[in-house]
């Protein structure tokens, strides 16, 4: 049983995925994308990076390529699947995921490091935190602004999708802390199921303890149950 | 732009469909904010500003309201993203 790390022209975090995961010991393999997914996977990272130069929007034509239709197929009968920056961009696009992730608010690429308060920590991503517990990743992106119709994030909100919001680092939620103008400050949501997740901070950017911070190790964890 | 390689069957017609994709009303557009203050900064007087993205496709089709279908389905299959996006299609004989 392996995790499938989507590799598409132009992802760059794919390796860093692989690694991360082999740390917590979840065998991950690097997948081409015109080569479809492993026969035996038992997870999908749709990883970070500038999949097809983030022409016309950051994820669409990915979201569109053949293997995101199998993906999309393995989602829906309870395949763990995590969209991560650029993934999280795909998962939106392709209708894996509710909203959409659109231009900074700073009209900038950003790359720094953000609080999240955990907002549900019952899902496979969120197991290894406590609800409120605030963690701290990294982020790099251009085009992380969460947008959505209000009425629909209200709904995302009673349904519990909600995984992670930008917050200071006492865990409040404020605008200051927002650092890309996200709707509600949110960071990152839940499919149909809780066993798909997108978010646009970088867990696999925090789990190697030679490197600094492991926080991120906790969402990874959602591929070892 | 495409060419269709395929000799068109003689009823059908060139059309070009123009596809606008704008932001739906409410939704911020910092690059649209950022033009808008270089505008200023150059001495120019404005009261809004809005960025959109517009996709000529041309199309052979048997009528115009068959290439307008067409392109419907392009902006709503990708060339808009439906959560942030309004769109308008439309469809003129091909200038040749």
């Amino acid at each position: 049983m392996t995790v499938s790390v989507i590799q598409f022209g132009g992802s760059n975090c794919d390796r860093d995925a692989v690694r991360a995961l082999g740390e917590l010991g979840v065998d991950a393999e690097l997948v081409w994308h015109e080569d479809g997914l492993l026969n035996d996977t038992s997870g999908v990272v749709l990883p970070g990076g500038f999949s097809y130069g983030d022409y016309l929007r950051a994820g669409a034509m990915a979201a569109h390529s053949p293997i995101v239709a199998a993906v999309r197929e393995a989602a829906g009968s309870g395949t763990p699947v995590l969209g991560v920056c650029n993934g999280a961009q795909i998962g939106s696009e392709s209708g894996l995921t509710p909203g959409a992730f659109t231009t900074n608010r700073s009209a900038r690429f950003q790359c720094e490091h953000v609080h999240l308060r955990v907002e549900n920590a019952d899902t496979p991503w969120t197991a290894a935190y406590e609800e409120g517990e605030v963690i701290e990743l990294p982020i790099a992106h251009g085009e992380g602004r969460f947008e959505v119709a209000d009425e629909r994030l209200e709904e995302l909100d009673r349904e519990n999708r909600v995984l992670f919001r930008y917050c200071d680092s006492e865990g409040t939620v404020t605008e200051d802390a927002n650092p890309n103008g996200s709707k509600h400050n949110v960071a990152g949501v839940l499919g149909e199921r809780d066993s798909v997740a997108v978010l646009m901070p970088h867990p696999e950017r925090a789990a190697l303890p030679d490197i600094g911070p492991t926080d991120g190790q906790g969402v990874l964890e959602g591929f070892t149950e | 732009m495409l060419t269709s390689t395929v000799t068109p069957i003689l009823t059908m017609t060139t059309y070009t469909a123009t596809v606008t994709v704008r932001l739906k009303h409410g939704v911020l557009d910092p690059e649209a904010e950022t033009t808008q203050r270089q505008l200023e900064r150059l001495g120019f007087d404005l009261d809004d500003l809005r960025s959109a993205d517009q996709f000529e496709i041309d199309v052979d089709a048997d009528d115009a309201d068959a290439a307008t279908e067409r392109a419907d389905e392009m902006a709503e299959r990708l060339l808009a993203n439906p959560t942030i996006h309004d769109y308008t299609v439309a469809v003129a004989e091909r200038d040749t």
